[in-house]
């Protein structure tokens, strides 16, 4: 029997408890200071539901010198995660049972968070022809989550498609909204900065427009859609009407999306550069009221490491995306928690319960209670810390952070009832 | 100040400087004696990662006549289209004691990548970087308007000013209007509406689709190149209706008004934007243009690396 305690923490922010986890599950939330078993010390700390990503990319296999399952396992243990969905545009693609049973039983032996792949929707992402979506579901690895991220399923009776097939398996398609005619060779946001810089423009009708057209294609095939990294105001509006129709849509904003503007092109620095691009002010202050109203439903990171020379180098050569996973809390402390947008249930409800509903992975985002599953994540909101890329678990350093000041540090993470992060180190 | 990366960068003294200096240049160039010694044992690397002979042998012709070193380093043929990178380019310029970068990149930031990433401690010139900019063009269309307009004494307050073409595409567009703007110009932007960027109404200019509702009030008109093959992406139907809608053929030319000149920044497509006939008129001043892009280079050169001081400061 193994068992552990963490001292005096304050579950959901609320009144202190001894939270005992003994083989893997919650057996009891005791008065302080009375719980038997090794002392994990969380006095006055908050206890969340582990956190759960419904976007990450590993690059294993294929880009193992940007990350690897074990090296992004590791960042997301420190952020606070205790499962992440694995992105499918590898190499190898990840649209056979091979390449997701290899990396779900790659995750398994790294053993720090649930590594759930996502399943391609296409055959080597190029949005031609289905992917075996049913062999997928079928593997050792379920796959629920089907996505060719990264890439748009763009052809309307492909994706009509996709829609009806991954109903027989209970899968969700998260479509990656980017119209591809709209945004050929896109660089920024479309609007009087992308003018003024003379850079082609990814304007943000290019997602609206897809999303419009996938939230009417979902209600008229009866299935479920995800929204991927949801980036303008005009995105929020659609899924909002979408979801008062009653069409079984989700949807997922990034961290970068809460907290960084288009202006910061103005610097040419391609650690800025990410798809779909840093948008507006007022495309982020209607991004995180939808992610407070519950009409985005989740916080994904699309962690996306890039090589250090994929990123040195002028706008128009630089690889799109940045790092996620260890700041991710701190970003929605900063934009959600502190101005009082989420209270420490919301936080919990937008990165631990849905996503782990969205991807259907029933062992996640349960809650702090007894017979739960030990997935939990213990923060100091009064902490803060600075960002420094090299010190990131990340094989990359893209972060656009660096030198930044951020309030809450993880302080400890359990994944199913072993500590992987304690102390702010790993374990 | 250290580079000159956009007409934007440039306040009212500075441009003017610029401007004054050039003149001054253009003045000694004509005696018998064209070299200065300036710059000697000054080294100036043309940096051009796309091709444009005009605009390098300019800048070539500037550095030796104020008898610096110039080294040509062109993509073409050379490590960079065997896939260098911008920075492994830099990074050996700086290794060569490269006191100034010429620059001439496809992509819109580079010049400003290149002279804010530390690759580099010289300066650096943007010498057209993509579709953003082109700064020393819109400065020696501002030195060919002074010498022409308002009896040559030089002042562009209020010179009226329409910039016709593929607006959307052009960093000689986007420079000009940034300059023509510190220095008191009004600018009318005329294209079809699809060659004009999104947002271009919070540009410090005019916009017009209707060329022959603006030439009658214009000083300069200046015609940009577009190409052809842009009706492929449906930016127009066909060059011929480009042509019937926003050409200045001879017909056109005789709106403007007695004392306007025609303006362009090469290479011309005749037939397509401009008529042979307004191309060789008296009131086409491109061939001037090219001379006086000599000067003005020759001035940002000299108040770079010579008397940085004075420029900006
Ligand atoms: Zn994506």
């Amino acid at each position: 029997m193994t068992a552990y305690v963490f001292r005096g923490v304050r579950p959901y922010g609320e009144a202190a408890v001894d939270i005992v986890v003994v083989d893997g599950v919650i057996t009891e939330l005791a008065a302080p200071g009375t719980g038997v078993g090794e002392v994990i010390e969380a006095d006055g700390l908050i206890a969340l539901p582990g956190f759960v990503d419904l976007h990450t990319h590993l690059r294993e296999p294929g880009r193992e010198d940007a990350e690897t399952i074990e090296s992004g396992s590791q960042a997301a243990a420190l952020g606070g995660y205790t499962c992440v969905h694995a992105m499918a545009n590898t190499d190898p693609v990840a649209d056979t049972a091979g390449v997701v049973e290899q990396v779900w039983r790659i995750g398994r032996e790294v053993g720090l968070v649930d590594v759930r792949p996502v399943g391609a929707v296409t055959v080597n992402l190029d949005g031609r022809a289905l992917a075996e979506i049913g062999a997928m579901a079928g593997s050792a690895a379920a796959v629920t989550v089907f996505s060719d991220d990264g890439r748009c399923v763009h052809d309307a009776l492909l994706m009509r498609r996709a829609l009806e097939y991954v109903k027989a398996f209970g899968g969700v398609v998260a479509q990656h909204a980017q119209e591809p005619r709209l945004t050929e060779n896109a660089q920024m946001n479309e609007g009087v900065l992308s003018g003024r810089l003379g850079m082609v423009g990814w304007p943000a009708v290019a997602e609206e427009a897809i999303i419009a057209r996938d939230v009417l294609l979902a209600e008229h095939v009866d299935s479920r859609l995800h929204a991927c990294h949801v980036s303008t105001a005009g995105s929020v509006e659609v899924i909002r009407w979408a979801k008062s129709r009653g069409v079984d849509v989700t949807a997922e904003v990034t961290p970068h999306h809460l907290i960084l503007t288009e202006d910061l092109v103005e610097t040419y620095d391609p650690v800025y550069k990410v798809n779909p691009p840093l948008r507006r002010t007022e495309d982020v202050l209607a991004l995180r009221a939808a992610l407070a109203d519950g009409t985005i439903d989740a916080l994904a990171t699309d962690h996306a490491p890039h090589p250090h020379e994929h990123k040195d180098c002028e706008w128009g050569a630089a690889a799109m995306g940045m790092l996620g996973l260890q700041t991710a809390f701190s970003v929605v402390m900063e934009t959600m928690v502190e101005p009082g947008l989420l209270d420490w249930r919301g936080v919990a409800d937008r990165m631990s319960v849905q996503p782990a509903r969205i991807g259907g992975v029933a062992t996640q985002g349960q809650p702090i209670a007894v017979g739960s599953i030990a997935n939990i994540v213990v923060i100091d909101p009064d902490a803060h810390w600075t960002v420094v890329p090299a010190a990131l678990a990340s094989k990359s350093s893209n972060t656009p952070y660096a030198e930044r000041t951020f309030p809450g540090v993880v302080v400890h993470t359990m994944h199913a009832g072993r500590p992987t992060v304690i102390g702010g180190a790993l374990a | 100040m250290r580079h000159l990366l956009s007409a934007g960068d440039l306040d009212r003294d500075a441009a003017l400087l610029i401007l004054d200096t050039a003149a001054e240049m253009a003045a000694l160039s004509d005696r018998s004696v064209k070299k200065l010694p300036t710059l000697r044992g000054r080294t100036v690397v043309n940096l051009f990662f796309e091709d444009s002979t005009r605009t390098r042998i300019s800048f070539e012709l500037a550095a030796k006549r104020l008898s610096a070193d110039v080294i040509n380093f062109a993509a073409k043929g050379s490590s960079v289209s065997k896939g260098e990178s911008l920075k492994d380019t830099a990074l050996t310029l700086e290794a060569m004691g490269a006191d100034a970068v010429v620059i001439r990149h496809w992509d819109s930031g580079a010049p400003y990548r290149l002279a804010h990433a530390d690759w580099i401690g010289g300066s650096v010139v943007n010498a057209g970087d993509g579709t953003h900019e082109h700064p020393t063009q819109a400065l020696l269309d501002a030195y060919t308007m002074r010498r022409h307009l308002r009896d040559g004494t030089g002042a562009l307050e209020g010179v009226r000013v329409g910039i016709v073409g593929d607006i959307l595409h052009s960093r000689v567009a986007r420079s000009n209007v940034l300059l023509l703007q510190t220095l008191g110009a009004e600018v009318t932007l005329v294209a079809p509406p699809t060659l004009l960027p999104i947002g271009i109404e919070q540009w410090p200019c005019d916009v017009s689709y209707d060329i022959d509702a603006v030439l009658p009030n214009v000083d300069a008109v200046m015609m940009l190149r577009v190409q052809a093959e842009r009706m492929q992406d449906a930016y127009f139907p066909t060059a011929r209706e480009y042509s019937r809608l926003y050409g200045l053929d001879g017909e056109r030319m005789r709106l403007l008004p007695e004392h306007a000149i025609v303006m362009h920044p090469g290479p011309m497509n005749r037939g397509m934007e401009i008529s042979a006939e307004v191309a060789d008129s008296a009131r086409a001043v491109m061939v001037e243009q090219v001379a006086n892009g000599v000067s003005v280079r020759m001035a940002v050169l000299y108040l770079l690396l010579g008397g940085a001081k004075e420029l900006g400061e």
